[in-house]
C-alpha cells in the first residue's frame, strides 16, 4: 500500500519533469528559428544603415573611382546585364532541351541514369571550380587570354545549367500523363506531343526555375573573379569581347579597400544587388502562383 | 472509269499522308538528336573539369611531390624557399566548415523540429519562406556582414587584442547561418515524410511531443537529416567569398578560431587576383588545390546521396 502510493507520487513527479522538459525544448526550438530570422534581419539592417546614405542617382550613373564619394556602379551594372543576357541565351535552350530529352525521350537505360547522376553531381561542384574550368577552357584556350564578357557568360552557363535542368525536369514531371495520352491517341508523335502539349503546360514552372537560376548567376562572384580578375573597370562593355566586371565583384573590390567610406559604397552596391535579386525572386513566385497547373480544372 | 479516278485520288491522298508522316518522323529524329546533344553537354562539363584539373595539376606534381603537397603543414608558394604543404589550407577550410556545421546543425535541426512537429500549418507557411531567403542571399553579402557586423561583436566579447579583424570564427558563424536553411529544409522534408501513424502510436503511449520528436520522428528521418548535414558542410567547404572577405589570407594550421586562416577557395581566388603569369608554378598550384577541393566535395556529395538512397525508409 505504502509502496504503491510512493510509486504513484514518483510517476506524478516524472510526468511533471517530462512536461517541463517538453516546454524547455520547445523554447530551444523556437530560439533556433528566432536566431535564424534575427540573423537575416541583422544582415539586412546592417546593409541598409551603412548603404542608404551613399545611395543616390550619381551612384547609379557613374563609374568606379579611387575616391569613394565619387564612385558609382554603372560599369558593374552594365556588366551584370551583359553576363545575364548572354547566359540566359545559352542556358535556356540547352537546359530545357536536356530536361525534355531526359524526361520525354530517354529510356531508363544506364547512359541516361549516368547523365542524371552526373547533373546531380555538377550541381554540387563548388563555383570556384567552374571558375578554374572557365579560365583554362574559355579564357586561355578559346579566347587566347582575353578575359572577356563571353568567357564569363559561358562559365556561368555551365554553372547554372544543372539548376535549370533539374527545375525544368520538375516542371515537365508535373504535366499530367493523361494530357500526353490524349495527344498520342489522336495520332501525334513524340515531338508533336512535346511541342504542343508538354512544353506549353510546363512553361510557367520552367520560367520560374530559370529566373531563380539566373538570379543565382547574378549573385555569384567567385567564378567571375577568376575569369575577369580585373577590378577597376571604368567603362561599359560594348561588344561580347569587352572586358567587364559584375555587381558582386565590384562589391567585393570595395569591401577589400582599407578606407572606411568604401564600406558604405559597398553596402550601397549590396542594396542594389539585393533589390535586383528580390524582384527576380518575386517575379518567379508570381509566375508560379499565377500559372500553377491545377489538374482538377 | 469513275472507279479508276477514285482509286487515284485515294492513292494520292495516301501518298500525301505517308509523305507527311515521313516528314514528321524526320523532324522527330532531328529534334531527338539535338536534345541528345544538349544532354551530352553536362557530360562534357564533368569531363572538362576532371581533365583540366588533372592535366594542370600534373605540371605541378612534376615539380612538387604529392607527399610534400598532402603531408606538408606549411604553405608559402610566394616566398623563397617555397613551401607547398596544403594541410594548412585544408585545416583553415575545415576549421571554418566545422564551425559552420555546428551552427547550421543546431539552428537547422531545431528549426526543422519546430516547423514539422510543433508549428501550426499557418505559421509554418510563413516561417519557411523567410528562412529560405537566407539561402538566396549572395555570398559576397554574407562576407560583408561577417566583416562589418559579426567581427566587431566578437571583438567586443573576446577583446580586441584576442580577435584579429580577419578570423575563422566570424566566417564560420556567418557561413553556418547561410547553410542553415539547407539543413532545416531537407531535414524538415524528411520529418514530414514520417507517417502520422508512428507519431500517434507514440502519443497513445503517453509520450510528450518532445519525446515523440526525439524517439520516433528523428530516428525515422535520420537518413534525411544526416544527408542534409553532409550536403550543407560540403557546400561550406566549397564556399569562397565569405572566407575570402572575413577569414583572412594567412595559411595557418590552427584550432584557434579567433586566429586568421586561409581557406583553399580563398587561396585560389587570391592567386587569380594577382598578376601570376600563366604556366608558372604558382599558377599551377591553384589547379592542384582545386583538384583536392573537387575531390573532397565530390566525395561528400556522393556519401550524402548514398545515405539518402541507402537508408531511406519507404513508408506506405
Amino acid at each position: 500500500m505504502n509502496s504503491s502510493s510512493s510509486s504513484s507520487a514518483n510517476r506524478q513527479k516524472s510526468h511533471q519533469f517530462r512536461v517541463l522538459r517538453d516546454r524547455i525544448f520547445l523554447a530551444t526550438f523556437v530560439i533556433a528559428v528566432i536566431v535564424g530570422i534575427t540573423g537575416l534581419v541583422a544582415l539586412l539592417l546592417d546593409v541598409l544603415i551603412d548603404g542608404i546614405p551613399f545611395l543616390n542617382w550619381s551612384f547609379l550613373s557613374s563609374y568606379a573611382s579611387r575616391k569613394p564619394l565619387e564612385s558609382g556602379i554603372l560599369a558593374p551594372l552594365a556588366g551584370t546585364v551583359w553576363v545575364v543576357s548572354l547566359t540566359a541565351m545559352m542556358t535556356i535552350p540547352i537546359g530545357v532541351s536536356t530536361a525534355i530529352y531526359l524526361e520525354e525521350f530517354a529510356g531508363k537505360n544506364r547512359i541516361n541514369r549516368l547523365i542524371e547522376l552526373n547533373i546531380a553531381n555538377l550541381a554540387g561542384v563548388p563555383s570556384v571550380i567552374y571558375g578554374l574550368l572557365g579560365l583554362a577552357v574559355f579564357v586561355q584556350f578559346l579566347f587566347s587570354g582575353s578575359r572577356n564578357v563571353t568567357a564569363g557568360a559561358l562559365t556561368m552557363t555551365l554553372l547554372i545549367l544543372p539548376i535549370v535542368v533539374i527545375a525544368s525536369q520538375e516542371a515537365i514531371k508535373a504535366v499530367p500523363s493523361s494530357y500526353r495520352d490524349a495527344a498520342y491517341a489522336m495520332g501525334a508523335n513524340k515531338w508533336q506531343v512535346v511541342k504542343s502539349i508538354v512544353l506549353p503546360q510546363a512553361l510557367p514552372g520552367m520560367m520560374s526555375g530559370i529566373i531563380l537560376a539566373l538570379s543565382r548567376a547574378i549573385g555569384e562572384s567567385a567564378p567571375i573573379l577568376i575569369i575577369s580578375s580585373l577590378v577597376w573597370v571604368t567603362f561599359v562593355p560594348t561588344t561580347p569581347d569587352s572586358k567587364f566586371t559584375v555587381l558582386p565583384l565590384q562589391i567585393f573590390t570595395w569591401v577589400s579597400q582599407p578606407q572606411h567610406d568604401f564600406r558604405g559604397i559597398a553596402a550601397a552596391g549590396i542594396i542594389v544587388l539585393l533589390v535586383v535579386l528580390l524582384s527576380m525572386n518575386a517575379l518567379a513566385i508570381w509566375i508560379r502562383n499565377k500559372y500553377q497547373l491545377r489538374p482538377d480544372q | 472509269m469513275a472507279t479508276a479516278a477514285k482509286f487515284e485520288t485515294i492513292s494520292a491522298q495516301l501518298e500525301a499522308v505517308a509523305l507527311q508522316r515521313k516528314r514528321q518522323h524526320t523532324q522527330q529524329v532531328i529534334v531527338t538528336g539535338l536534345f541528345r546533344c544538349a544532354a551530352g553537354i553536362s557530360i562534357f562539363t564533368t569531363l572538362g573539369i576532371v581533365v583540366i584539373l588533372i592535366t594542370q595539376s600534373l605540371g605541378f606534381f612534376a615539380e612538387v611531390s604529392i607527399w610534400e603537397f598532402l603531408a606538408g603543414t606549411e604553405w608559402a608558394p610566394l616566398f623563397s624557399p617555397q613551401k607547398f604543404g596544403v594541410l594548412s589550407l585544408v585545416g583553415g577550410t575545415l576549421l571554418v566548415a566545422v564551425i559552420a556545421g555546428i551552427v547550421s546543425l543546431t539552428l537547422g535541426l531545431g528549426a526543422a523540429v519546430f516547423l514539422s512537429e510543433y508549428a501550426p500549418e499557418s505559421l509554418r507557411r510563413v516561417l519557411k519562406p523567410i528562412l529560405e531567403v537566407l539561402a538566396g542571399i549572395p555570398t559576397v553579402v554574407y562576407g560583408y556582414f561577417a566583416l562589418t557586423f559579426v567581427t566587431p561583436i566578437l571583438q567586443n566579447i573576446f577583446g580586441h587584442d584576442q580577435v584579429i579583424v580577419f578570423n575563422a570564427l566570424s566566417a564560420g558563424l556567418v557561413m553556418g547561418l547561410m547553410i542553415m536553411p539547407m539543413v532545416s529544409t531537407l531535414s524538415e522534408d524528411a520529418m514530414v515524410a514520417v507517417p502520422r501513424s508512428l507519431r500517434d502510436a507514440g502519443y497513445a503511449l503517453g509520450a510528450t511531443r518532445f519525446e515523440v520528436a526525439v524517439k520516433v520522428v528523428i530516428p525515422a528521418a535520420l537518413s534525411g537529416i544526416v544527408a542534409s548535414f553532409i550536403l550543407a558542410v560540403s557546400r561550406a567547404i566549397g564556399e569562397t567569398m565569405i572566407v575570402k572577405i572575413a577569414a583572412g589570407a594567412t595559411p595557418n594550421l590552427t584550432f584557434n578560431p579567433l586566429e586568421s586562416i586561409q581557406a583553399m577557395t580563398a587561396y585560389i581566388v587570391q592567386v587569380s587576383l594577382g598578376e601570376t603569369p600563366q604556366g608558372s608554378l604558382e599558377y599551377k598550384t591553384i589547379f592542384a588545390v582545386g583538384l583536392l577541393l573537387f575531390v573532397m566535395t565530390l566525395c561528400m556529395n556522393i556519401v550524402g546521396r548514398w545515405v539518402i538512397s541507402r537508408f531511406r525508409q519507404v513508408y506506405e
